[in-house]
C-alpha cells in the first residue's frame, strides 16, 4: 500500500493559560491518504481545529505541540518531513505553509483583509512560494478565479472582499489556497457560515478540484450531513481523543462507539417520524416544566398574529463621495398567519428578508406598507398603531430569542440581573416575587439555581441560549419570535434547545415564529412552513405537504441542498450547480417574476400556496 | 469625488466663518481694547505725543466703531477706513503691541512653529510605532512591561518640567544652551547655512519635550489597536499563506490599526500649536505660542484673532486631509456607505 500523505502519530497539544494548563489534543493518531478526503468530526471544543493549526504550526502562543509527530510525505520530493520537529518560523515551515499545505477557514467574512483587493491577496499566496513576476501572478490568479467560478475574473482582481457575497468570498479563499497547487488542503468548517445552497456548491467545487489536482483534503466539521456527502474516511473526536475512525461506510452503517451513535441521533433528519424526538447527547431535565401551565387568558378566535401585505424598502447610499441612492425591497407584500399555540417556520437564505419580517412584527422597524395584526383575545389590532398601555402590553406578550447567544447577553450583568430585567422594566412583582420567578424560570430551561450569581461568560453556548429563552419567558409571553435560535450551536446542543422549545410550547401554550435557514430544523419544530426568497414568500404549506410535494423551484432547490447524514441519500450536486434558483426573473414559467412585479399566491391543495408570476395571473383573470 | 470636495469646501467655509465670529467677539468681550487701555496709561504719565498716535490708530482701524462693524471690516466684507482690507483680502491687520503689521510679527514664528511641531509629529510616529509593534507582538513580556512603564512616565510628566530639567542638565553637563531655536547671534540675520545648522541642533530638545507625552499616548493606543487586530482571522489567513511574521504583520494588522491615527491628524495639528505654549515659554522658543499668549493678555485683537484663525484653518484643513487619506487607504470608506 502507498504511504499516506500525512500521518499523525500520538500528537499531543497543550495549552498554558492563566486559568491552568489543559490538553486540547491527546495522543491523536490518524492518516490522510493521497487524494482522499478525511473528515475530522466533533463538537466545538473537541480539539479538531487545534489539530489543523498544529499541522500548519499556526497555534496560538499559549499552545504548544508537546509530543508526537506529524509526518508529511510530499509526493513531489520523496523524503518525509516531521512538521512537529520544525520551528514555526523556520524557512522549511514557511515553504510548507501555504505552499504544500493550504488552509481555508470558516468565516469568509473575516478571513480576508478588507483593505486589500481579492487579486492582491490571492496572487500574494503565489508570489511567496514561486518565483513569478506580478504579470504572471495576475494571469495565474485570473485562471484560478475563473476555475472556482468567478463570473468575471478580471474584475474580481480589483474587487474588495466586502463587495462579494459570502459564497464568492469562500470561493476566493479556495482560490487563494489552491493557486499554489498544494498537496493537502485543510478546510476548517468551510461551509458552516454559508447557506445550504451555497454550501452544496462549495462542497461540489472542493470535490471537483480534488479530482483535478489529486490533492488530499482534511475536512473539519461538526455537520454529519456534510461528512456523509464528501468524506472518504472519518475520524470522530471527543475532548482531544479519537472516539472512532474508519471509512465512511463503516462509520455511517455501523457506528460502534456510543458517542458517535449519540451524535447521529441528535441530528434532525427529514425522514423522522411524526412524533419522533431528537435525543441530545446530554439530556437536560427540568422539574418545573412538567407542572408548568399557561396563565388563564382569553384565546383569540382566529390566528394570534396576522401579517398583511407587509413591505419594507431600504434606501442605500451607493458611495461615500456620491449622493446617489438606491432603493431595495427587502420584504415584498408578505402575508403570514400564525395560529395560537402553533409554530410557523420561516425559511430562506441569508438576505431574503426573514429577519426584517420578524423585526417588523416586533415593532423594531416600521413597515413601508402593510399591517401586522395581533389578537390578544379581543380581536385583531394593528400593532404599528398601538400606543401607551396597549403597546406596553404588546411588548410583554411578544418576545424575541436571538441568534447569537454570546452577544445577546450583557456580559456585565449576572444571570439574576439578566432575568429580572424584563420584570423590573415592566414593574412586575416585589423583589421576593421576582427572585422566586427567576428560580422557576431557570428550572424551566433546565439550568441550576446556583447559576444566579454567575456572569454569562461562564456558560457554554447552549446554556447561554437557554438563558436567552428564560429571559424571553420572564414576562409570560404568548408569542416568541425565534430568529435562528440554534444556528450558532453544535448539533448535540441544538437538539437540547429544540426539544426545550417544543416542551415549553406544549406546557405554556406558546406560539412561535421560527426563522431559520435550516430546513431540517424547521421540519422538526414547525407545524407549517413559509419559504422566503428575495423578499417574497414563494411557497407556504403545512409541513407534511411541503416536504411531500414541494412545488416551487426554489423550495425544491433548498430541499435538494440539505445534506442528509445518510449515505444512501447523497446530494445531487449536478442539480445545484446552476445558480439560477434564487433569482425570481430566472425561475421557469409559471413561477417567473420580472423585476417590479409581485405575482400572486395560488392555492394548489388545502393550505398549500405557491407564488406564481404575473403572466399566469393575467391568464387566470 | 468632485461633488464631495465642493460640498466639503462649502461646509469648511461656513465653519471658518462661524469660528471667526466667535474668535472676534470673545476677544472683544472684556471692556476696552489695547489702545484705550494704552491711552489711559499714557494719560496717567502725561505723554501727549503718543496719545495722538494712539488716537490716530483708533481712527485708522476703526476701533471707535461698534464691534460688529469692526468684525466685518476685519473680515474684509465691509469697507473700513482703507476700503476693503481684511482677512479675505490678505491683510492680517496691525499689531498694536509690537507696533508692526501682524504679518511681520508672526511671519517667521509661524513657519518655525509649523517646523518644530512637524518635527515633533515625525518624532512621535518614528519612536512610537516601532515600540508599539514591539510591545503588542510580545504582549506581557519584560520588554512590553518596560515600554509600558516608560510610557506611563512619559504620560505623567508635565512637559514644561521636563524642559526645565533638560535646560539645566544639558547646560551643566554638556555646556549646551538649548534656549531658543538658534544661537543668539543669528537672531534677525537672514537665513544662511550656519543658521540652519544651528536651528537643527537646537531643534532636538524641543522636539523631544513637545513630543514625549504624545509618544507615550500613541504607544498605548497603537498597542491596544494592534492587539485587537492581531487576534483577527485575516492575520491567521496571512500566516497560513506562508508569509513571514514581519511582512504579515505590517501588511495586514498594522495597516488596519492605522485608521484611528489618520482620523486624528485633524486634531493633532492645532493641539500641537496650542499645547506647546508652556514649553515655548520655558525654552524661549520663537514660536507663535508665546505671542498668542501675550496678545490675548493685552487684547491685541488683530494679532490674537489672526493666530486663532490660523489654528482654525489648520484644524479644518487637517480634517479634510485626514478624511481624504482615510478614503484613499480604506476601500470600505471609499466605496462603502451602506455597509
Amino acid at each position: 500500500m502507498e504511504a499516506p500523505l500525512l500521518s499523525v502519530r500520538q500528537l499531543t497539544v497543550d495549552f498554558h493559560t492563566d486559568a491552568g494548563d489543559f490538553r486540547a489534543v491527546d495522543g491523536l493518531t490518524f492518516d490522510i491518504p493521497k487524494g482522499k478526503t478525511v473528515a475530522l468530526v466533533g463538537e466545538s471544543g473537541s480539539g479538531k481545529s487545534v489539530t489543523a493549526q498544529a499541522i500548519l504550526q499556526i497555534l496560538s502562543k499559549k499552545a504548544r505541540i508537546s509530543g508526537g509527530s506529524i509526518l508529511f510525505k510530499d509526493p513531489t520530493n520523496g523524503a518525509p518531513v516531521d512538521i512537529a520537529e520544525l520551528r514555526p518560523e523556520s524557512d522549511a515551515m514557511h515553504a510548507l505553509r501555504g505552499g504544500r499545505i493550504a488552509m481555508i477557514f470558516q468565516e469568509p467574512m473575516t478571513s480576508l483583509s478588507p483593505l486589500h483587493t481579492v487579486g492582491d491577496q490571492i496572487s500574494e499566496a503565489l508570489t511567496i512560494h514561486a518565483k513569478v513576476d506580478q504579470g504572471e501572478a495576475n494571469r495565474r490568479t485570473m485562471e484560478v478565479l475563473a476555475r472556482v467560478g468567478f463570473p468575471d475574473p478580471k474584475r474580481a482582481l480589483r474587487t474588495y472582499p466586502f463587495e462579494l457575497s459570502g459564497g464568492l468570498r469562500q470561493r476566493a479563499m479556495i482560490a487563494m489556497a489552491l493557486i499554489t497547487r498544494p498537496a493537502l488542503l485543510i478546510a476548517d468548517e468551510p461551509t458552516t457560515a454559508l447557506d445550504v445552497t451555497t454550501q452544496a456548491q462549495i462542497l461540489d467545487l472542493i470535490k471537483e478540484l480534488q479530482g483535478e489536482t489529486g490533492m488530499s483534503v482534511l475536512l473539519i466539521t461538526h455537520d454529519l450531513g456534510v461528512v456523509a456527502n464528501v468524506a472518504d474516511e472519518v475520524v470522530v473526536m471527543y475532548r482531544g481523543r479519537i472516539m472512532e475512525a474508519g471509512s465512511r461506510d463503516d462509520i455511517f452503517r455501523n457506528a460502534q462507539h456510543p458517542y458517535l451513535q449519540a451524535l447521529m441521533r441528535a441530528v434532525p433528519r427529514f425522514a423522522m417520524g411524526e412524533n419522533e424526538r431528537l435525543t441530545p447527547i446530554r439530556e437536560v431535565t427540568s422539574s418545573a416544566l412538567a407542572t408548568a401551565h399557561a396563565p388563564e387568558r382569553v384565546q383569540p378566535a382566529g390566528p394570534i398574529l396576522k401579517v398583511e401585505g407587509l413591505t419594507k424598502c431600504f434606501t442605500l447610499r451607493s458611495g461615500w463621495f456620491s449622493g446617489k441612492t438606491r432603493e431595495i425591497r427587502a420584504v415584498n407584500k408578505v402575508d403570514l398567519e400564525l395560529p395560537a399555540g402553533k409554530t410557523l417556520g420561516l425559511v430562506g437564505e441569508s438576505g431574503c428578508g426573514k429577519t426584517t419580517v420578524s423585526k417588523m412584527i416586533m415593532r423594531a422597524l416600521p413597515p413601508s406598507a402593510g399591517r401586522v395584526m395581533f389578537d390578544d383575545g379581543t380581536g385583531l389590532r394593528d400593532v404599528h398603531q398601538l400606543e401607551g398601555e396597549a403597546l406596553t402590553d404588546y411588548r410583554r406578550t411578544v418576545q424575541f430569542i436571538f441568534q447569537d447567544p454570546f452577544s445577546s447577553l450583557n456580559p456585565r450583568m449576572t444571570v439574576y440581573e439578566l432575568l429580572t430585567e424584563p420584570l423590573r422594566i415592566h414593574n412586575i412583582g416585589t423583589s421576593d416575587g421576582r427572585y422566586e420567578r427567576v428560580k422557576q424560570l431557570l428550572d424551566m430551561v433546565g439550568l441550576d439555581q446556583r447559576s444566579l450569581r454567575r456572569y454569562p461568560h461562564s456558560f457554554s453556548g447552549g446554556q447561554r441560549q437557554r438563558l436567552g429563552i428564560a429571559r424571553a419567558l420572564a414576562l409570560e409571553p404568548r408569542v416568541l419570535l425565534c430568529d435562528e435560535p440554534v444556528s450558532a450551536l453544535d448539533v448535540s446542543v441544538q437538539a437540547q434547545v429544540l426539544n426545550l422549545l417544543k416542551d415549553l410550547q406544549s406546557a405554556l401554550g406558546l406560539s412561535y415564529l421560527f426563522v431559520s435557514h435550516n430546513l431540517a430544523v424547521v421540519d422538526y419544530i414547525a407545524d407549517s412552513i413559509a419559504v422566503m426568497c428575495r423578499g417574497y414568500i414563494v411557497e407556504e404549506a403545512p409541513k407534511s405537504s411541503l416536504f411531500r410535494n414541494p412545488v416551487h423551484p426554489y423550495t425544491q432547490a433548498l430541499l435538494a441542498a440539505v445534506p442528509d447524514p445518510d449515505i444512501d441519500r447523497p446530494l445531487d450536486f449536478a442539480k445545484l450547480r446552476a445558480d439560477r434558483f434564487s433569482n425570481p426573473s430566472e425561475w421557469p414559467e409559471p413561477f417567473r417574476i420580472q423585476p417590479g412585479e409581485v405575482g400572486h399566491m395560488k392555492e394548489i391543495e388545502p393550505g398549500h400556496k405557491v407564488r406564481l408570476g404575473a403572466v399566469t395571473a393575467q391568464e387566470a383573470a | 469625488m468632485i461633488r464631495f470636495l465642493l460640498r466639503r469646501g462649502v461646509t469648511m467655509a461656513v465653519t471658518l466663518l462661524i469660528i471667526s465670529a466667535l474668535v472676534f467677539f470673545i476677544i472683544k468681550l472684556p471692556p476696552g481694547d489695547f489702545l484705550t487701555n494704552q491711552i489711559a496709561e499714557l494719560r496717567a504719565q502725561g505723554e501727549s505725543a503718543s496719545i495722538a498716535k494712539a488716537e490716530f490708530l483708533i481712527q485708522q482701524y476703526g476701533l471707535d466703531k461698534p464691534a460688529w462693524q469692526q468684525y466685518l471690516v476685519w473680515l474684509g466684507v465691509m469697507p473700513g477706513p482703507n476700503g476693503f482690507s481684511g482677512l479675505l483680502q490678505g491683510d492680517w491687520g496691525w499689531s498694536f503691541e509690537f507696533d508692526k503689521p501682524v504679518v511681520d510679527v508672526v511671519g517667521d514664528a509661524l513657519w518655525l512653529t509649523l517646523f518644530v511641531n512637524f518635527a515633533a509629529v515625525i518624532f512621535i510616529h518614528v519612536i512610537a510605532i516601532p515600540i508599539a509593534i514591539y510591545s503588542a507582538t510580545r504582549q506581557y513580556s519584560t520588554g512590553d512591561y518596560i515600554a509600558t512603564f516608560i510610557g506611563y512616565i512619559g504620560l505623567a510628566t508635565p512637559n514644561f518640567l521636563l524642559a526645565l530639567i533638560l535646560l539645566y542638565y544639558l547646560n551643566r553637563w554638556f555646556g549646551i544652551s538649548i534656549g531658543g531655536l538658534y544661537d543668539p547671534q543669528f537672531a534677525g540675520e537672514p537665513w544662511s547655512w550656519p543658521k540652519i545648522q544651528s536651528l537643527l541642533s537646537h531643534l532636538l530638545v524641543p522636539t523631544v519635550v513637545i513630543g514625549l507625552s504624545g509618544t507615550a499616548a500613541m504607544i498605548r493606543r497603537m498597542r491596544a489597536n494592534l492587539l485587537d487586530e492581531l487576534s483577527k482571522q485575516y492575520y491567521v489567513t496571512a500566516k497560513a499563506k506562508g508569509l513571514g511574521p514581519t511582512k504579515a504583520l505590517l501588511k495586514y494588522p498594522f495597516r488596519m490599526s492605522l485608521n484611528p491615527f489618520i482620523a486624528d491628524i485633524g486634531n493633532l495639528l492645532p493641539n500641537l500649536v496650542s499645547g506647546s505654549v508652556l514649553v515655548s515659554l520655558v525654552m524661549s522658543l520663537p514660536t507663535v505660542g508665546p505671542i498668542l499668549l501675550s496678545s490675548l493678555k493685552s487684547q491685541d485683537q488683530f494679532l490674537a484673532g489672526f493666530i486663532l484663525m490660523f489654528v482654525a484653518v489648520l484644524t479644518v484643513v487637517g480634517m479634510l486631509v485626514s478624511d481624504l487619506l482615510l478614503a484613499w487607504l480604506d476601500p470600505r470608506i471609499r466605496m462603502g456607505g451602506a455597509r
